[in-house]
């Protein structure tokens, strides 16, 4: 293999338009955990303002009861629900649920765990992740 | 601890917490988004032992699932032993902070201490 081969280095790992509709869900998978985990421990300090009384309480509620703290909300339901399906999915592929009988490689090598099934359950992750993000949305601004 | 052991625990911890986070959510949507959000609703709902009691599996459950996976996330870099100890161990103690300050605002609201 030429060494030019190996220059994209990192940049050419994360290319997600090269390895399929599984590199999307590798990355995904990984920004929506760090989203979450970044959500959650504001959430932690958000809601430790009880504490500090009714005044404190309404004074945080305000900053995120605004459009944008709307529409941050919904990407991190839009998340929450790709990062669970997509996390149901693996774990079922971890367990050999749905990754094909093992077989004798033969040419051009399609590999058997990166079948429709799993495909099909990837491409449900991301609409029933749009679908609960306009179903908040609507709860959210529909009051 | 054993990887394989790790694991079992990111996924039993991961089932768990969306069984109690749907309940969590659905408890905001009893009444109104924002009335459940209203300073009294929130102190209610801490006040409620159950439900206090969830809260706390919740940010346990939660905490150290999302800590695991930035745990796994940073180890696949592969930086070598000294960096794989330093996440680890910082991901413990990230995450045993995390729950420290989520028990503290659960205990201290639900004892009346506000």
């Amino acid at each position: 293999m030429a060494q030019d081969e190996h220059k994209e280095g990192i940049k050419g790992m994360a290319n997600p338009g090269r390895f399929g509709i599984e590199r999307v869900a590798y990355w995904m998978m990984r920004l929506s955990g760090l989203g979450l985990l970044a959500y959650f421990i504001g959430h932690i300090y958000e809601t430790s303002n009880i504490l500090r009384g009714q005044m404190g309480w309404d004074e945080f509620l305000e900053l995120t009861q605004t459009t944008e703290g709307h529409i941050v909300l919904a990407i991190v339901i839009g998340m929450c629900v790709f990062h669970t399906v997509n996390g149901v999915r693996v774990m079922l592929g971890h367990g050999g649920v749905g990754v094909g009988k093992p077989a004798r490689p033969d040419y051009p090598y399609d590999p058997a765990s990166q079948n429709y099934r799993h495909k099909i359950g990837i491409y449900s992750a991301i609409l029933l992740a749009a679908i609960a993000m306009m179903y908040g949305l609507a709860v959210m601004f529909g009051e | 601890m054993r990887e394989s052991t790790i694991m079992k625990i990111h996924y039993g911890t991961a089932l768990a917490a969306v069984a109690l986070v749907a309940v969590h959510i659905l408890m905001r949507l009893t009444s109104g988004f924002a009335e459940s959000l209203e300073y009294e609703a929130v102190l209610a709902n801490y006040k409620f032992v159950p439900y206090a009691i969830m809260l706390e599996l919740i940010l346990i459950l939660l905490s150290v699932h999302g800590f695991n996976g930035l745990r796994v996330i940073l180890l696949e870099l592969k930086q070598g032993r000294v960096y794989e100890k330093a996440v680890s161990y910082g991901c413990v103690a990230g995450m045993l902070g995390l729950i420290a300050y989520g028990s503290r605002t659960i205990i201290m609201t639900n004892m009346g201490m506000v």
